[in-house]
């Protein structure tokens, strides 16, 4: 069986802080932290780019707004038009609140599915849950995973790269896949 | 992790009293929330469980019944063909948005102390939308033939009028509710986790972890989750604004005097506000002290709700003197009569309910001991709703039960059918909070354990650091 990676951990949201910071610095690409909530700064000290994710929900909702927007002019102007209480086939204001509600749920749909999409959840199965310290991640452990795939990975030097920058244990992960 | 050994009611970081008592550390946080989900089924939760339960029997008997026989059985006249069907519909979709306010304008507002209660809030949200979608549903008396509601093509190509508040209206609410749910769902996942990594039968990790979607903690999705969750947050902030506004139109576009009113949005939206943290309260005032959950949802949480139901009810007094005063300055008649006929004509009863319970006594929360009082909480919780329900039922059957015509001025009774539905939308809200309460984590742990002075990666010195160099002594393949 394969190594996934090496796995630390930390005790607590400073040490993931400070342990982030160096790990970035020593210049590996393919690592993760993992924390039962964000930890506010971690993306700088992980040296993360910004989330692409806003434009994907400015696409969606620009979009969902111009189908909204569109499909009351065609209903009124040419599917079926009628003169309901004096206003005009083309009486845009009044399109104006469905426009906006359907430029919502493109939004907000666009953010929830792009957010799993870059993501690549769901996920369910993964080599870090084969180790069994890993599940308290959700509860209150801190840890960082480097993988064997990035370029710098070396199964002695990783995880005393680790151990030197704060972790409390580390270990290496197979890839049972 | 060990305590923080700081006293409690100081936060080192931020210079502020902590939000979350009792110097609780991460895991502390994570069994306060977990433990009532995984104990055995407690036997007060039956107490309210099976009369829930009833009562939403009861909605169905009557419902089925409506079916049957037609909108007749309810008490619905001539001028009066709105009563409590819209009532009930405008009531709770009030009700629900204290919820998006809590979960999204005080989010973008950063106000931490939303985390204790934001998920029972917008859980309490998306129920409150179920119960007001039933209303618009059943109330159109050919229940077979709602589907014309929605732009389907069909084969009489026939199509909605847009240019209608009331279509407005479908999409607003059913839009809210779905963004509600899916708003709530992302904020459920990183607590589905938890309750998959501390299931103890296979059975509760499959479930849990299924809809967990194989979340990781990991920071690369922390990264885009937490941007969704802002986004979602600014989208839900304008929706619910916009929902209760068009709710509002529905009656404000119309012409008849007492609906016929510009004021209308902005203070249907303060109302809501008003009832919607009424209802969060009285139903946190009972899950604090039945679920342990008094570090976490602690009295200043209630002290800030209070402030919150006497702002918002003031505005909502503000708005009925208003309405007096706009009606005096028209110089039309009509519209005079309708106002003085309200105070003082056969529904004065209710107008006076409505004035005592929403206007006159929010004011005793001017006095930090009412903030901070459970039961006089509690007891304000409920008079709010009642004048809360009671100022759309002003609105709808005391503008409509005097018609322009003389003639055909009646006056409405409920029927037992009336009352069953309005009973029996309770038993729905409170049959599936109690679901929720025993199967999902009912606090955000993940978003708790965020305000917690710890939690802060500044909050202690940092670690003695070892030179860089001599950790790469080795450094691998190149």
């Amino acid at each position: 069986m394969a190594t996934f990676g090496a796995l630390g951990e930390f005790k607590s949201p400073a040490d993931l802080y400070a342990a982030c910071e160096r790990v970035r610095d020593a210049g590996y690409t393919r690592w993760d932290a993992h924390s039962p909530f964000p930890v506010h700064g971690l993306d700088g000290a992980m040296g993360m780019r910004r989330s692409r994710l806003p434009w994907i929900i400015l696409v969606f909702a620009l979009g969902g707004a111009a189908t909204g927007f569109a499909l009351q002019t065609w209903v009124h102007k040419v599917a079926y038009p009628l003169i309901i209480s004096g206003k005009p086939y083309f009486a845009w204001p009044a399109y104006i609140p469905i426009t906006f509600e359907l430029g919502v749920l493109g939004g907000s749909v666009a953010a929830v599915l792009g957010m799993l999409g870059l993501n690549q959840l769901p996920r369910h199965h993964h080599p870090l849950f084969e180790a069994a310290r890993f599940a308290r991640f959700s509860d209150d452990a801190f840890f960082i995973s480097i993988e064997s795939a990035d370029p710098r990975f070396d199964a002695s030097a990783t995880p005393r790269l680790l151990s030197g920058v704060g972790a409390t244990h580390v270990e290496l992960v197979e890839d049972g896949s | 992790m060990p305590p923080i050994d700081q006293n409690d009611r100081y936060d080192p970081v931020a210079g502020r009293p902590t939000l979350i008592l009792g110097g609780h550390d991460f895991h502390a946080i994570t069994d306060i929330v977990a433990r009532p989900l995984e104990g055995k089924t407690p036997f007060a939760w039956w107490l309210v469980f099976l009369p829930s339960l009833a009562l939403l029997g009861l909605l169905g008997v009557a419902v089925s019944w409506l079916f049957w026989e037609g909108i007749g059985v309810w008490g619905l006249n001539v001028p009066v063909g709105w009563a409590w069907d819209i009532t009930n519909f405008v009531f709770w979709v009030g009700i629900g948005h204290a919820g998006t306010l809590i979960s999204a304008i005080l989010f973008l507002f950063r106000q931490k102390w939303r985390t204790s209660i934001n998920r029972s809030a917008e859980a309490m949200t998306i129920f409150a939308v179920m119960c007001a979608l039933i209303f618009p549903g059943i109330h159109v008396g050919r229940v077979w033939v709602a589907y014309f509601m929605f732009p389907i093509p069909n084969q009489m190509g026939m199509w909605p009028n847009f240019r209608s508040p009331l279509l407005w209206d479908v999409f607003a609410v059913s839009i809210y509710g779905t963004v509600s749910a899916l708003f709530w769902y992302v904020g459920l996942i990183p607590d589905l986790a938890t309750m998959r990594d501390r299931a103890k039968t296979t059975l509760r990790q499959r479930v849990y972890g299924f809809f967990a979607l194989g979340w990781r903690g990991s920071n690369r999705h922390w990264q885009h989750y937490e941007v969704a969750y802002l986004t979602l947050a600014g989208l839900a902030t304008p929706l619910v604004l916009s929902v209760h506004s068009i709710v509002s139109m529905d009656f404000a576009v119309s012409q008849i005097p007492g609906w016929h009113t510009t004021i209308f949005p902005p203070y249907f939206v303060a109302g809501a506000i008003f009832s919607g943290f009424a209802m969060v309260i009285t139903l946190m005032v009972i899950c604090r002290s039945a679920f342990g959950l008094k570090d976490i949802i602690t009295l200043r949480h209630f002290d800030y709700m209070a402030k919150i139901i006497l702002v918002t009810g003031t505005m909502v007094g503000y708005a009925y003197g208003m309405e007096f005063f706009i009606a005096w300055y028209s110089g039309n008649p009509y519209e005079m009569f309708t106002f003085i006929n309200r105070a003082t004509g056969p529904y004065a009863w209710a107008y006076w309910t409505m004035i005592s319970c929403n206007v006159i006594s929010p004011q005793v929360f001017w006095f930090k001991k009412a903030r901070t009082s459970i039961p006089i909480l509690f007891v304000m919780s409920i008079f709010v709703n009642i004048g809360m329900w009671f100022e759309r039922f002003v609105i709808i059957v005391t503008s409509l039960h005097r018609d322009f015509l003389p003639s055909s001025w009646s006056y409405f009774r409920p029927t037992v059918w009336d009352v069953s539905c309005l009973l029996g939308s309770f038993g729905l809200f409170f049959t599936m909070f109690c679901l929720f309460v025993r199967f999902l984590p009912m606090v955000a742990t993940a978003e708790v354990k965020t305000v917690l002075p710890q939690a802060d990666p500044h909050a202690h010195p940092p670690p003695e650091r070892t030179p860089l160099g001599e950790l790469l002594t080795n450094p691998g393949g190149h």
